[in-house]
């Protein structure tokens, strides 16, 4: 399973003020699968999904030592270039959060960043990216509304759509659907399943079925520190380790 | 049991009669200034300037400082944030935005936000003796930038720390660099830069101390920015110094357009900042 793996993480070690949030990881992340990274409130999944596309540069007082290689190139290489490296990852925070602009403008704002796109590409690029993300047929008659407008569920996958019309390899959701409701949830749990034939897909997820429903693999992090990665299916059913058994089993949360 | 009833009734009317006091004060102000401004406002006062004699009571109106004073507000503001947007910005967007010199410099400009105008004033005319400008519209407009820079990016500042962290994460996660981000969240505070506007213009209109060595007065309209410029504060200063009646009520007339042209902008303002929040999350 890690014959080609995506994402490498190496030995990283992350420190916020005097405060160490990961612990000594190491990972490899396979091509086109879904993972998922489980473990308690304030274990340090969010963080870990966040080095992967360096959101943690800005934060004060954070350290980070050890290697994330993406297609085998180290992102905290010196030379990396962050755009660049961002531009490889869509990320879909916890709740939705639609650039001030109209639809049609959300979803141009990426590819207009690299690049001059001509008005039909862009039109088409829109179309094609609210397609896949299945608004089109709501939003089709309003692009240029403001994307505020849309109801919560439709914001998330417009802000989905938005991460995929930069072409990005991997998909990260941090928690995506904790502000969703039913409907919405399982539309975007679809919608994960289907984009894995294209994408790699890390998701942090607190719900142990939601991980279940739409995960190949599952991280399970505690404390800072990766207790268990396998398959779903035997992780959850056959765990290896005692924390890990306790916490599926709903003993520690 | 009583006794909590009593507490929250003994606070309830304390709020109440506190709330009746800033009330009552802003109508007795407004009021005054409608009753005893009123009589003595004409065309003439909002379209001519001082003709001879207007120190004496004879004809004339108060133009040169309703125009002295857009001119010194409105180029103070716009000059004021050509600095203080990238100042802000720079403070969140490319310092870490509660580090250690984010911080200090939040309390550099708090400092200067306390700092008396006719300090302002003063360092104004200094610069001007040192380049050797006399008192001027130019003048005037500089030291009140230096007044109204703390307020914007103060202002500014608590704006920006309001857009939240995922969306300024969305945008960078696209690829964007720190610029272009900061553009997008620039866009998301546009209402809270039309409330900056609003905050700085009305201290730059209203303000005397720092005009008062740096632009001077004159009974003209400026036609340069070498002129000396007249401003309403000063010319209601000037007005009220003057022992004829009639020059004391068009003090009151003076005062009561400035409170107009501060209602206008108020307005303006707040209709522009609703145009411009109907994109905003």
């Amino acid at each position: 399973m890690t014959n080609n793996p995506h994402i490498s993480v190496q030995n990283l070690n992350v420190h916020i003020g005097n405060q160490q949030i990961l612990k000594d990881i190491s990972i490899n992340i396979p091509n086109k699968k879904v993972i998922s990274i489980i473990g308690p409130s304030g274990c340090g999944k969010t963080t870990l999904l966040k080095t992967f596309n360096r959101l943690l540069d800005d934060t004060a007082d954070v350290k980070i030592t050890g290697k994330v290689l993406v297609d085998g190139e180290n992102i905290y290489d010196p030379k990396a270039e962050v755009t660049h490296i961002r531009k490889k990852m869509g990320l879909l925070s916890q709740r939705p959060y639609p650039l001030p602009m109209s639809i049609y403008d959300n979803i141009a704002y990426g590819p207009r960043l690299h690049g001059s796109p001509k008005r039909a590409e862009l039109d088409e690029l829109v179309e094609q990216q609210l397609k896949a993300t299945g608004l089109w047929n709501e939003v089709k008659d309003r692009l240029h509304a403001p994307a505020t407008r849309l109801s919560i569920g439709q914001q998330q996958r417009l802000c989905l759509a938005r991460g995929l019309a930069v072409q990005p390899e991997i998909i990260l959701g941090d928690e995506s659907t904790s502000a969703l409701d039913p409907v919405s949830t399982s539309i975007i749990e679809d919608l994960f399943i289907s984009l894995k034939e294209k994408y790699t897909i890390v998701l942090v997820t607190h719900i142990l079925r939601q991980a279940r429903r739409v995960s190949d693999y599952i991280i399970f992090v505690y404390m800072g520190k990766i207790i268990e990665f396998g398959p779903t299916e035997e992780l959850l059913l056959n765990p290896q380790q005692e924390l890990t058994k306790e916490y599926v089993k709903g003993y520690i949360s | 049991m009583i006794r909590r009833k009593l507490e929250e009734n003994f606070f309830r009317i304390l709020m109440v009669l506190a709330a009746i006091v800033v009330c009552g004060s802003f109508f007795l102000i407004v009021g005054t200034i409608f009753y005893k401004g009123v009589p003595f406002m004409s065309w003439d006062m909002i379209t001519k300037i001082p003709g001879g004699g207007f120190y004496i009571g004879k004809e004339g109106g108060v133009l040169n400082a309703i125009v002295g004073s857009m001119y010194i507000a409105g180029g103070a503001t716009v000059l004021g944030l050509c600095i203080s947007i990238p100042v802000a910005i720079y403070i969140n967007m490319y310092l870490k935005g509660n580090g250690f010199i984010s911080n200090s410099l939040r309390i550099a400009f708090d400092v200067l936000f306390g700092i008396p105008s006719i300090v302002y004033g003063a360092f104004g005319f200094l610069i001007m003796v040192y380049f050797g400008i006399k008192a001027s519209l130019l003048g005037g407009i500089v030291a009140v930038t230096l007044l109204v820079i703390p307020i914007l990016v103060r202002t500014l500042d608590e704006v920006i720390i309001t857009v939240p962290r995922e969306l300024r994460d969305a945008s960078l996660s696209l690829g964007a660099t720190r610029w272009e981000m900061s553009k997008m969240v620039l866009r998301q505070i546009r209402p809270g830069i039309f409330t900056a506007i609003l905050l700085s213009f009305g201290r730059a209109i209203g303000d005397v101390a720092s005009v008062l060595f740096t632009a001077g007065f004159s009974d003209n309209i400026p036609t340069s920015l070498h002129q000396p410029a007249a401003t309403l504060p000063l010319a209601i200063f000037f007005q009220l110094g003057s022992p004829v009646e009639e020059v004391q009520g068009r003090a009151y007339a003076s005062a009561l357009i400035l409170t107009v042209v501060v209602l206008i902008i108020t307005i303006l303002s707040s209709i522009l900042s609703k145009r411009f929040s109907k994109n905003k999350i």
